[in-house]
């Protein structure tokens, strides 16, 4: 069992208007085998967090502390946060022009497992990975996300999900966008990998629609870059009920 | 009493057309009848272009430039004239102002020997059927050519394939000329492969004749002190396709001009580059597509890298669309990625539009740094940052290399692509 462990976490980024803070001290836990729910409304720092674990350069930790097994995870590189087993599935995944998507997934998995894939069951791998995601076999000769829709660009980031195999998902509204068929697509991949792979999944959305196909374990709710509550289950059913009107109301 | 009337031609009368003095239902009216005081554009300034050598009309249209193989009608450079402000004059060596009396590099011919290889006067009639200089360099290239090397595909030939290796073997300004005629059907690739050192002007003239498939590769892989202006022209007859690929990597300064010409309908032009600048590199390439005639397809691509100090590229696109070419398809591009700071790209692209009942044409240019959210997209997938860059610096490029078709020389170029990553990053 592997445990991420993120402690009062203040995270900020540079506006025109100078040092904008974003998060003001969030505490979360997560071990793997743990699915945990992120919800709140627009602008309360949730796709922050997932790209401050991940290390985009754009976010500024001002204090507090991320561990992965109790290793410093802010120490380490983008690169090194994947290899330690940290997976971000973006909410908008780039498009990288003139890079296919084979030679990008073989890189990146001879990257994080240190030595490159045995081709024959590689290519096996990926072709079944695929057509369980329902991505048309040509998708391996195409660039990296180039001109994919937004559905297909999602089943790509949990494609490379269940090819990786990393100790901790997070999922940036990975349900934005998708379609009912590709919502089910989507979820019944993070499920397989949680159950192969024993993965902690992060899952960050705004909407509960998706937590009918992966039940959550814990339900955080993020307001104004805090977290304002935590629950099981339960709390987003409530949520679904009753919105984030009780939280904003407390604020004024 | 007397009435003057004005014979207003067919495309004017439509239904529906307004009637404002000057314009059609297509926009501005550039056609001679409108006089001076109705558009600027209008009169004289419209008049049929000279290609021929004389005056040149005094306009602005890049058709309307002096040509002749007289170099006395050029006047002295100074370098401020729009054709040459982005170069430095003094690194040219003097093939501007020099007698280029040196002994021209080396032509050696391999390949299938289908296409043939002969050597003709400098004042044979071979020579100016496809090319006429328009500037100095080019002009003084002309003079001094002491002979003429022409290559040709014979008629119907299939899968010719020539390379010539053009080998430099002195800094002594130097002046060639070439001529490649790809006779009717005939269908070839030719390698202009350049390498050693030269200080060099040069002439390229290609003759594609009726339904004939031409690819022409000029590769400039000079070693680091060679300086080489050349200036390579086509006519592209009926039926007829070009594609030329300027692969520029070598040299000291080395400046391009590849144009081509549709003399017949139905035929295609593709002009595609690709280079990479080192510090204190030029590399320069200006291009000119003439659609002289309707129903012809062009499609012009250059992409570029830049790395190190004063790095400096250059690209000016022209694409001329004549009156008489209606059904006119086109599009020119130029995409520069500066790999390091100190860097510089300056990108020109150029449309001149003379009739509005064409199906296309557009013109673009980006340049630009490494986009941080690529480098972070394959990072945060456990590539490392000097990887994530080779891939996508390699990834940009690719879409040149991919175009040329000949298998030895795509592996040539990723090899050299991938020398000069290696070399950024040290």
């Amino acid at each position: 069992m592997s445990t991420l462990e993120i402690k009062d976490l203040h995270v900020s980024i540079e506006t025109e208007q100078g040092e904008k803070e974003i998060l003001k001290g969030v505490t979360l836990t997560i071990n793997t085998d743990e699915t945990h729910a992120i919800m709140g409304p627009n602008g309360s720092g949730k796709s922050t967090l997932a790209s401050t674990i991940a290390g985009h350069p754009r976010y500024n930790v001002t204090s507090g502390s991320i561990t992965l097994d109790g290793e410093d995870v802010l120490e380490m590189s983008v690169d090194e946060r994947a290899k330690a087993g940290l997976f971000l599935a973006m909410q908008y995944p780039v498009e990288v022009p003139g890079v296919t998507m084979t030679n990008f997934l073989r890189t990146a998995k001879t990257a994080i497992d240190g030595e490159a894939p045995k081709l024959r069951t590689w290519t096996k791998d990926v072709k079944e990975a695929m057509s369980k995601l329902k991505i048309d076999a040509d998708f391996a000769g195409r660039n990296v996300n180039e001109g994919f829709s937004g559905g297909e660009k999602k089943r790509v980031e949990i494609l490379q999900l269940e090819l990786f195999k990393p100790k901790f998902a997070i999922l940036d509204e990975t349900d934005s966008g998708l379609d009912v068929d590709a919502l089910k697509i989507v979820s019944e991949g993070v499920n397989r990998a949680q159950e192969e792979n024993n993965m902690g999944t992060l899952l960050i959305t705004h909407y509960t629609r998706i937590l009918r196909y992966i039940k959550p374990d814990f339900v955080h709710v993020f307001v104004d870059g805090r977290v304002a509550e935590q629950g099981g289950p339960e709390l987003a059913d409530r949520l679904e009920e009753e919105g984030y009107d009780r939280y904003l109301s407390v604020k004024a | 009493m007397s009435e003057t009337t004005t014979h207003i031609p067919d495309e004017k009368v439509r239904i529906g057309a307004p009637s404002i003095p000057g314009f059609t239902e297509e926009g501005e009216d550039l056609s001679p009848i409108n006089d001076n005081d109705s558009s600027p554009l209008g009169g004289a300034s419209a008049k049929a272009h000279s290609h021929g050598g004389g005056v040149g009309v005094p306009d602005s249209s890049r058709a309307g430039r002096l040509t002749s193989t007289n170099v006395e009608d050029f006047a002295k450079l100074t370098g401020r004239e729009e054709d040459w402000r982005f170069t430095p004059l003094k690194r040219l060596k003097g093939l501007h102002s020099e007698e280029l009396i040196g002994a021209a590099p080396k032509v050696e011919l391999t390949g299938n020997d289908i296409a043939k290889l002969s050597v003709v006067s400098a004042d044979d009639a071979l020579n100016g059927v496809a090319h006429t200089p328009d500037d100095r360099v080019s002009a003084n290239a002309w003079k001094f050519a002491s002979e003429t090397q022409v290559l040709t595909i014979p008629k119907n030939a299939e899968g010719a394939n020539a390379s010539v290796r053009i080998t430099g073997e002195s800094l002594a300004p130097a002046a060639q000329h070439l001529i490649i005629v790809a006779e009717e059907n005939s269908e070839a690739t030719v390698i202009l492969d350049h390498v050693g050192s030269a200080v060099l002007a040069q002439n390229v003239e290609f003759d594609v004749r009726a339904n004939a498939r031409l690819t022409v590769v000029s590769l400039q892989a000079w070693e680091d002190d060679a300086v080489h202006a050349s200036s390579q022209q086509a006519l592209v007859a009926q039926g007829a396709s070009f594609k030329h690929i300027a692969v520029s990597f070598g040299g000291d300064l080395v400046r391009v001009n590849p144009s081509a010409r549709f003399t017949g309908e139905r035929a295609e032009i593709e002009l595609y580059g690709l280079y990479f600048a080192d510090a204190g590199q030029h590399l320069e390439h200006r291009l000119f597509v003439d659609h002289a005639v309707a129903n012809c397809k062009s499609n012009v691509l250059y992409k570029g890298a830049l790395q190190g100090k004063d790095a400096h590229t250059v690209w000016v696109g022209d694409v001329l669309i004549q009156k008489e070419a209606v059904g006119t398809d086109s599009y020119e591009a130029n995409r520069n990625l500066v790999l390091t700071d100190g860097a510089r790209a300056d990108s020109v692209p150029n449309l001149e539009i003379e009739t509005g009942l064409i199906d296309g044409a557009g013109h673009a240019s980006t340049t630009g740094r490494f986009d941080d959210e690529h480098l972070f997209y394959l990072m945060a997938r456990g590539i490392d940052e000097k990887t994530a860059r080779r891939l996508v610096v390699r990834g940009f490029l690719n879409e040149i290399v991919q175009q040329i078709g000949d298998e030895a020389l795509q592996e040539r170029l990723t090899d050299t692509i991938e020398e000069e990553l290696a070399a950024t990053e040290n």
